[in-house]
């Protein structure tokens, strides 16, 4: 691909210059970037540079955008993000250069991301266990089903991060 | 229940039907010498713990109990995890019941030795299920039912299960409940989804007329903050003999039982009275899942 970060970075109204090395996610929906970013536990114990774009004007309405300096999240770890923004993608950048785009993918399963919602399961007691969901989408909306008590979240999933 | 396949049901079924001369002790067997059976009860039971160490005795089997919980690890705050991976050391087949929805699936991860669900909090008890649908088959007819689910239709997980058992034969179904306590909409609509007639009625008296099965649920006075008004839902749906008079001949009536008031016990003597039966198949039920899972019956 190697094609410059024209689609993200010379945009007007974007204050936030070029990465040489590192992870943009761009097209996160709009007020979703600190959950994308607590998805990823980032910053954590990472010491580079990140930096968010919150309700940054695009063609279709506001969007937020993370870029992340020196680190290439790699694209399992990036489709968690499918969950609170089904429509993010991932632009790998090697030396200003977008080297790869893909679209997040919604997982089959995800674990320790969501807490869920039923008090009386398993996995919300002191077991030595970490929540586990199967992940599917129906009428365009996803829907995460526990797997040990079954009970399904299908709305404001970012409330329910662990 | 819901991942259960016909074809799984079905052969569950035909086992228990092969074992039921043992469980009624004309004939005996050592099919599970040498096996021993966990009973982990978290939870207060009687015929569903009965009926499992008596299925596992009457398969020559021994039972090695937990007791109390009081008087066990868990006391100290032992992990179920933990209890579960020094238990599968000690049997071939763990039977589980647990206030927390989603143990059984739990126990399942840190155990060698098959798990079996004997229900999960408000989550399930397949096993109540598959009793019942043996019920139904042995009692009455599980192709082409007419069935009618009375009671507390909102909260009871055994009615819930199995009407999506029933779904794999294609059971017509009458939900007779109070206003407060019908069945929820997802499940009628999925219901429905797979195929099944359902209708709604709060009129028992209408609904027995008509149907093969009665299947009637306790209803819980907790459920309702007025005591007036529970006992006005709880007789309006009691089972009697003058309702019986405009039932079919062959109805049978089922109940998972404890009963409390909903059926007078001047109708335990009737033809149509099926409850204690149905707590008794719960024995070659479970016989017929554990010789499956210990692997003595294929």
């Amino acid at each position: 691909m190697n094609s410059e970060q024209t689609n993200f970075e010379l945009e007007p109204g974007l204050r936030v210059r070029p990465i040489e090395n590192g992870t943009v996610i761009d097209h996160i929906k709009a007020g979703q970037a600190l959950n994308v970013l607590h998805i990823l536990k980032l910053p954590g114990q990472f010491e580079s540079v990140v930096s968010i774009i919150i309700n940054s004007p695009s063609k279709y309405g506001k969007k937020d955008v993370v870029k992340i300096e020196n680190r290439e999240l790699k694209v399992k770890e990036l489709d968690k993000i499918s969950l609170i923004a089904p429509s993010a993608t991932i632009n790998i950048i090697r030396d200003f250069k977008v080297l790869k785009k893909n679209r997040v993918e919604i997982p089959e399963y995800v674990e320790g991301v969501v807490q869920c919602i039923n008090p009386n399961c398993i996995s919300n007691s002191s077991e030595p266990i970490t929540s586990k969901f199967r992940v599917y989408e129906e009428d365009n909306i996803i829907n995460l089903r526990c797997i040990y008590c079954e009970r399904i979240i299908s709305e404001d999933i970012a409330d329910h991060l662990l | 229940m819901k991942d259960f396949s016909k074809e799984m049901i079905d052969h569950i079924l035909e086992t228990a039907e092969k074992l039921e001369s043992i469980a009624v002790m004309k004939e005996r067997s050592d099919m599970l010498t040498g096996k021993v059976l966990a009973v982990l009860f978290f939870e207060p039971s009687t015929r569903t713990r009965m009926s499992f160490e008596t299925a596992m005795i009457r398969l020559g089997g021994e039972v090695l109990s937990m007791g109390s919980v009081d008087a066990s690890s868990i006391s100290k705050g032992e992990t179920l995890a933990d209890t579960i991976r020094v238990v599968q050391s000690y049997a071939d087949a763990i039977i589980l019941r647990h206030p927390k929805e989603g143990a059984a699936r739990m126990a399942s991860e840190f155990s060698s030795v098959p798990v079996i669900n004997a229900g999960d909090g408000a989550g399930h008890h397949p096993t109540q299920t598959l009793l019942d649908l043996y019920t139904i088959k042995r009692e009455s007819k599980l192709e082409g039912l007419k069935i009618a689910l009375a009671g507390d239709l909102k909260y009871g997980r055994t009615v819930h299960s199995l009407c999506y058992a029933l779904s794999h034969y294609g059971a017509d179904i009458t939900l007779v409940s109070p206003d407060e306590l019908r069945m929820p909409y997802e499940i009628i609509k999925d219901l429905e989804a797979r195929g099944m007639k359902v209708r709604e009625t709060d009129s028992i008296d209408e609904a027995i007329t008509e149907v093969d099965v009665l299947y009637v649920t306790r209803i819980q006075k907790e459920r309702f903050p007025d005591p007036a008004e529970y006992l006005r839902v709880a007789s309006s749906l009691q089972i009697t003999p003058e309702l019986l008079e405009n039932a079919k001949s062959h109805l049978k009536i089922m109940h998972p039982l404890p009963r409390v008031n909903e059926i007078d016990p001047l109708v335990d003597n009737t033809p149509h009275a099926c409850y204690f039966k149905q707590a008794f198949y719960g024995v070659p039920i479970r016989m017929a899942l554990l010789a499956l899972v210990m692997g003595a019956m294929e």
